[in-house]
């Protein structure tokens, strides 16, 4: 999470003292922070280095693991929230990763950048693909291999049997409740197995 | 680097018989063992480094001569981890090394002589296990009054015994580490310990295991037993940068992995490999006891917590309080990153704390002597976070 603001706001939807597992945790500042101010205990999964280290240095339980290869490590159910943040857009196996995620937890929070964010839709009309601060690569240096909207998300999500317990977006740190898949450049699902 | 200077090793005799796994029991035995830093005021940074096949209490430090000098290549074996400013931080830990008993570097071994007949024990010395050598380990602490370690710390065997020691005492120890280890090992792991094993009983100097009354060593065994270690702790990868294909003979370079000539010779050193995987063997055959060796690998072979629970590691954890901090090497073919994710497996099914960190480094095995930043970063990080529990900081 780059932005303190749009942490806290997905740190508000952990129940305190939440079994956690945070996938894709970067720095572990989430899961520090849920430790600190919500009793929160768990792991986070991380594939780089430094970023595993600045984990270490925190004192956030951090497993170095490769995503792509799944959670073959917990069982089913096995945590109260799972967080997937800014992660799905990095990885190939989106789908099994959802079904991994509902599996392993109870409840499933995702967010991702939403590409149909107003200034994207502005963007591709004008015949580019879209430069943001939320995406701000260029189209053939992202490491972004997923690029899906928050309605994209809801399809997918019934598609796997998802049951939606709460979306919306975010926007410079404000909750976007009010046509999100518009106005908000950042997508949350919260969602439980259907 | 700075160094914990100037090192002696001491002992310390046990007359209280130690009962041991095999049923069998040792009576009136030393370990021999070195501290560095000092015990806090509540005895609250003590960390215990266990050593590792052919390693001692030695860890850090050097050692001086007679005439008070410091004699060269005399650094202990984990120096570059273990000193002031170092990850393992001799300013605010106090660290001991124990030398495991069987061992051949001063704690009782079977090189010393069997108090009931007065010979060496050589092939009679009781087998002992990764458990006894806990559990002895245990009881030099409970003379030095540490109720209660801050953290066992322990590479390949040396792991196996820091979570032995989980296992065993949870309540004495506040974190394990344990890098490049494996909850037990694979078959293929005890075939090389047993080609070793060979090698050294089928010498004809080896005399059953009492060679030291025929004043002789069972030097070609151990030379070869240790070839095919060191075979096993290097990676593909690593023997081909150091080595390649270079012959010996300097001949006409053709190209750098190619340099030298062919002898032609079946019997003769023609690779650089060979020629240093000889020259391993050579030195280990000098210093390294056969008898040690053979208890070793078998101590080794036979760690398996999990099989008292019918081979449910998860099981064999549920006992474990300690926080974990594991570490592996990607190119280790020996002791794999798969063997450490099945203990973070282990744990986390029991909601412990703990960490894991997959280095992926080149060497192999060896890479836990070695000094990767990432791996000690890691461990710095590890260790930071422990004092700062005991410093209040």
């Amino acid at each position: 999470m780059s932005d303190r603001k749009d942490m806290e706001l997905i740190a508000e939807l952990v129940p305190h003292g939440s079994r956690v597992l945070d996938l894709g945790c970067g720095t572990g500042e989430l899961l520090a922070h849920l430790r600190d101010h919500r009793r929160c205990s768990g792991y986070g999964i991380e594939i780089d280095d430094a970023n595993v280290l600045a984990c270490t240095e925190r004192g956030v339980n951090v497993i170095q693991l490769n995503l792509e290869e799944g959670l073959a490590l917990f069982a089913d159910q096995s945590f109260d929230v799972v967080l997937q943040l800014e992660t799905l857009q990095h990885l190939r196996n989106t789908e099994r990763m959802l079904r991994e995620t509902a599996r392993v937890g109870r409840i499933g929070i995702v967010s991702f950048p939403n590409f149909a964010h107003w200034p994207n839709r502005l963007q591709v009309a004008a015949g580019r693909m879209p430069v943001t601060r939320v995406l701000p690569y260029q189209w053939y240096d992202t490491p972004n291999i997923r690029v899906g909207t928050f309605a994209d998300f809801e399809v997918l999500a019934r598609k796997e049997g998802l049951r939606i317990l709460d979306a919306f977006g975010i926007q410079a740190g404000r909750a976007v409740r009010r046509w999100p898949n518009l106005r908000a450049s950042v997508a949350v699902f919260r969602f439980e197995r259907g | 680097m700075p160094s914990v200077g100037e090192v002696r090793p001491q002992s310390l005799r046990f007359e209280a018989p130690l009962p041991l796994r095999s049923g069998a029991q040792l009576r009136d035995y030393t370990l021999a063992y070195e501290t560095y830093g000092t015990l806090n005021a509540d005895r609250s940074n003590a960390v215990l480094v266990c050593h590792a096949l052919n390693a001692s209490h030695h860890v850090a430090g050097f050692y001086t001569g007679a005439d008070g000098a410091r004699i060269r290549g005399s650094e202990g074996w984990w120096d570059n981890l273990v000193g002031p400013g170092k990850p393992l931080d001799t300013r605010r830990f106090f660290v001991i090394g124990v030398n495991n008993l069987g061992s051949c570097f001063g704690s009782t071994g079977p090189m010393q002589p069997n108090p009931a007949t007065g010979r060496a024990w050589g092939a009679d010395f009781p087998v002992v296990t990764v458990e006894d050598w806990v559990d002895a380990q245990a009881r030099l602490l409970d003379v030095l009054g540490i109720a209660q370690l801050a953290a066992v710390l322990g590479g390949s065997l040396g792991g196996m015994q820091a979570l032995s020691w989980s296992l065993r005492f949870p309540e004495r120890l506040r974190h394990c580490i344990a890098v490049a280890t494996a909850p037990n090992l694979s078959a293929q792991n005890i075939a090389f310990n047993e080609v070793a094993r060979r090698a050294i009983v089928t010498d004809p100097e080896f005399h059953g295991g009492h060679f030291y009354a025929h004043d002789t060593l069972p030097r070609r065994g151990l030379r070869v037993a240790r070839m095919i270690g060191h075979i096993t702790y290097l990676s593909d990868d690593a023997m081909e940068a150091r080595f390649g294909r270079r012959f010996r003979n300097a001949g006409a370079p053709v190209d750098g992995s190619h340099a030298g000539a062919p002898g032609y010779s079946t019997q003769d050193i023609e690779f650089e490999i060979e020629s240093y995987l000889r020259h391993q063997g050579d030195k280990f055959s000098e210093y390294f006891d056969a008898n040690t060796y053979l208890l070793i690998t078998r101590a080794l072979d036979y760690f398996d917590p999990a099989r008292e629970f019918g081979g449910d590691l998860s099981a064999a954890f549920a006992s474990a309080t300690a926080k974990f901090q594991l570490v592996s090497f990607t190119t280790d073919w020996r002791f794999a990153p798969a063997r450490s994710r099945e203990i973070v497996k282990a744990l986390v099914d029991h909601r412990r704390d703990v960490s894991y960190a997959e280095i992926d480094a080149p060497h192999g095995h060896d890479a836990f002597l070695l000094d990767d930043p990432r791996y000690h970063g890691v461990l710095r990080a590890c260790f930071d976070n422990i004092a700062a529990e005991f410093s209040g900081v």
